[in-house]
């Protein structure tokens, strides 16, 4: 099956620091491929280069048989490539019913305003924030800016969703409830890109796992036998532990 | 919609007033209109997409000048005018091109820089312009009562022309797609929105009705000359009224040209030597005590609020 | 041949353009404030230059202090007062106010001095140097002198002196300054003040040089903005170098095209500036 996005040796160096070094991966239509790696490994910048935020200094970014490697953001957001950011970013004056039709407007090809608002209403109810659809958005909890901003993404109608660092400050059932949410879009056929801190999420749902760690891809492969990578646990938690313990149990 | 009930309302109300027969008022209304164009056209820009443009002298003059030079050559009126607006346009896809990657402070400079420029390419061409010793348009054949009738009527379909261009552009995609980047210009990107195409198109709407106006004003005067049309304060006046009336909204640019307006006659009555501290005084007290304008204060006060249960999307 | 006078010119006017440009860029730089009030701050200072020399024979030289002084002091006051409430808004909060106290302070000018252009006619001026085929007007080289001598002290002052350290800690991250300890509210005033400061006694020392009139106040605000944007904000040395490339170019545009199109030349500069590099040849990228 041939992949429906492909990175293909991609860096990118901010003067002589390389944020990212040479990745290369795939990912398939439908799989939900888990990112993690310690902090300051890269991720975020990979998906800033990903989605056209910063330029990759050498390498491709093919999406769907195009390259996508010199096009602008919104460009490659209407190809069907969405992102959620680490810190939330609506639009404060705006509704979150606005937030997530500006979504289905312009990346998703809404017809109208109209129609964008329909659409954007769906994805609230899917992310259950269909109460709060008439508050401002900046009125909303942590949680439910998170959910806004994965309804927003969603609404984009992708083919691939990124999703930086969604769970970070929720508890755990709140993140179950985000889990939840993932799997079914995922069963929906949307490819979903996963930036995780937290291991046991990522084991519980994805399909994959890249590691990355100093910019580099230093593990690839189904999530049980990544965790287990020597290289992998060295990264996270020292060389001392991992020459001690061996992999994760 | 109530929007447009307002306007054709308003501008009904409003044609009928030359049968006071007042020629003064007459002169003030021509002005109230002038300042709703420049008003709202500067809205577009700075208001609705959020870039503090300071170009709004440098369309009108460009329009004037534009309208001018084509009417020496014969060119019948309403063509000389349309192609003032025209010639605004290009600039603003011109230097548009140039400085609208730029935020904050650098395009508000830019955008200033643009009108020195334009003021002196004028004053150094006078060949073409007349430069420093300014330009004299044809007389029309009219009575006084005529030629103040003639005028109002123009400015005021003007200003009709471009608040009904305002609501539509408003409430449509370009609107939200302008709001978005003022709130959030990184966001909008990321969400598909082309950001260099929309705020191109409102510097665009920003120049085309306040070249038409400089087109007007000037055969409405007979007479230009660089400072005179490309003054700064008709780049700073519009921004003030918008500020006034409420950044963003489709009246609040009328409701701050018109009280700009008063406040100017009666501090040209009362402080003539004084009256640009007493602007600036003005400027200032609104900045401090009320940067939202007028409508966002009434908004909060009488709570305006989207209907529960509605799923439009409110401007 | 000729293009040694040129040059000799231009560098003697960058000289002081430099000086005119610093204090407007380090307000930009630590308060991100466009103070519109500048130009007018210069003019301020070379009436009490002129009007020292003229009714108490002070020497422009000498009042360089005496319209620092005052300069400060107005300067801090302004901020203080009313700056200070909007330093955090939106550009186009900040450029409206600055824009509207102008307006007042200009006009108030105007009336008071009205807009006739004075002249200092120095009664013993110093005599012109001749270098080589190069004919330096004493007094223009000696206000440059002390113009470069006096942004050479500021930027010792903010280099070596604890409030000098204060003001480039918040230039740099005003936040970070302020849970150091840092009083920022005041740090805002003290540089508004320098600001000024250094306007009045840039304009006290171009006395001798231009005419006077409140009218003219604008062609230096855009002198400065033009400097800011070729040295970058807030950098003292970025200033000196905009200030002697603007003079450069200034003089070599009015050489080649005739003075009458220096200006357009200066800001059409700037332009090119701006779309390509926003952060200035030394500064930073496009920074807001």
């Amino acid at each position: 099956m041939s992949a429906l996005l492909s990175i293909d040796n991609v860096t990118r160096a901010f003067g002589g620091l390389r944020a990212v070094d040479g990745a290369s991966f795939d990912v398939a239509p439908g799989e939900v491929l888990g990112l993690i790696g310690p902090n300051g490994a890269g991720k975020t910048t990979l998906i800033n280069v990903i989605t056209g935020v910063h330029p990759a200094t050498s390498g491709k970014v093919v999406f769907d048989g195009r390259d996508i490697t010199r096009m602008k953001s919104h460009q490659i957001a209407k190809m069907g490539l969405s992102r959620t950011f680490q810190i939330v970013q609506p639009f404060p004056k705006m509704t979150v019913l606005e937030n997530v039709a500006a979504g289905a407007l312009f990346g998703g090809q809404a017809a109208n305003i109209a129609d964008a608002s329909a659409a954007a209403m769906e994805q609230l109810r899917f992310t259950g924030l269909a109460q709060v659809a008439h508050n401002p958005a900046l009125s909303l909890t942590l949680a439910q800016r998170k959910r806004l901003e994965f309804a927003k993404g969603l609404a984009m109608k992708p083919r691939i969703l990124m999703l930086d660092e969604v769970n970070a400050g929720l508890n755990s059932t709140e993140v179950e409830e985000a889990l939840t949410m993932i799997r079914k879009v995922a069963e929906s056929g949307v490819s979903i890109i996963l930036i995780e801190h937290l291991l046991k999420v990522v084991l519980s749902v994805s399909n994959r796992i890249v590691v990355l760690h100093h910019g580099k891809l230093i593990a690839e492969g189904a999530p049980q036998a990544v965790l287990r990578d020597p290289a992998v646990v060295e990264a996270y938690l020292g060389a001392k532990y991992a020459a001690r313990y061996g992999g994760v149990a | 919609m109530k929007n447009w009930l307002i306007l054709v309302a308003g501008t009904a109300v409003l044609a009928l007033l030359p049968l006071s027969g007042d020629n003064y008022l007459l002169r003030l209304a021509t002005i109230a209109a002038m300042y709703v164009v420049l008003a709202q056209s500067w809205n577009f820009i700075g208001g609705l997409a959020g870039y503090p443009s300071f170009a709004t002298a440098g369309f009108f003059g460009l329009g004037a000048y534009t309208s001018a030079i084509l009417m020496s050559m014969g060119v019948p009126l309403l063509i000389s005018w349309a192609a003032a607006g025209l010639s605004a346009v290009l600039l603003s896809a011109f230097i548009g091109g140039a400085i609208l990657h730029l935020r904050g402070h650098y395009f508000a400079i830019a955008s200033l820089v643009t009108v020195e420029v334009l003021r002196e390419v004028v004053n150094t061409t006078p060949d073409l312009t007349g430069g420093g010793m300014g330009l004299n348009l044809p007389i029309m054949r009219m009575s006084v009562a005529e030629h103040a009738m003639f005028f109002y009527y123009s400015m005021l379909a003007l200003a009709c022309a471009c608040m009904a261009c305002a609501i539509v552009v408003h409430k449509s995609k370009l609107g939200f797609g302008l709001r978005c980047i003022q709130q959030n210009e990184d966001a909008a990107n990321i969400l598909g929105i082309n950001t260099y195409f929309y705020k191109t198109a409102g510097f665009a709407f920003s120049a085309v009705f306040a070249g038409i106006a400089g087109a007007i004003y000037a055969s409405w005067v007979h007479y230009i000359e660089p400072p005179d049309v490309f003054d700064i304060l008709l780049s700073v006046k519009p921004l003030v009224m918008v500020l006034l009336g409420g950044l963003g909204t489709i009246f609040g640019p009328v409701i701050g040209a018109f009280m700009l307006l008063a406040l100017e006659e009666v501090v040209w009555r009362n402080f003539l030597t004084l009256h640009a501290a007493a602007l600036g005084v003005v400027i200032v007290a609104l900045v401090l005590f009320m940067p939202n304008g007028l409508l966002s204060v009434t908004r909060e006060k009488f709570g305006f609020r989207a209907k529960k249960g509605s799923p439009e999307v409110k401007p | 041949m000729i293009y040694f006078q040129v040059l000799a010119n231009g560098l003697i006017l960058g000289g002081l353009y430099a000086c005119v440009a610093v204090g407007f860029s380090l307000v930009w730089g630590v308060l991100n404030v466009i103070n519109i009030l500048h130009g007018t701050f210069v003019v301020l200072g070379a009436y009490i230059a002129y009007f020292g020399y003229v009714h108490l024979g002070i020497h422009p030289f000498l009042s360089i202090f005496i319209a620092g002084g005052l300069l400060y002091g107005i300067g801090y006051v302004i901020q203080a007062g009313l700056v200070n409430r909007v330093v955090a808004a939106p550009v186009l909060i900040t450029l409206t106010l600055t824009f509207g106290l102008d307006l007042i302070l200009n006009n108030s000018m105007i009336v008071a001095f009205s807009a006739d252009y004075r002249q200092v006619n120095l009664a013993n001026p110093l005599p012109a140097l001749m270098l080589g085929p190069v004919f330096l007007p004493g007094d223009r080289v000696a206000a440059m002198i002390l113009a470069f001598l006096l942004t050479a002290l500021l930027w010792r002052v903010l280099r070596d002196s604890r409030i000098g350290r204060a003001i480039v800690a918040v230039r740099m991250d005003r936040e970070a300054a302020s849970l150091m300890g840092v009083d920022v509210g005041r740090i805002n005033a003290v540089t508004f003040g320098i600001g000024a400061l250094m306007a009045g006694a840039a304009g006290a020392l171009l006395s001798i040089i231009y005419p006077i009139s409140p009218i003219t106040a604008p062609i230096y605000l855009g002198k400065a903005f033009i400097v800011c944007v070729i040295g970058g904000l807030g950098s003292v040395p970025g200033a000196m170098i905009g200030g002697l490339a603007l003079g450069i170019v200034e003089s070599f545009g009015a050489y080649w095209f005739g003075p009458e199109h220096a200006l357009t030349l200066s800001f059409l500069l700037l332009l090119v500036l701006l779309f390509v590099r926003p952060g200035g040849i030394l500064g930073k990228k496009g920074y807001e």
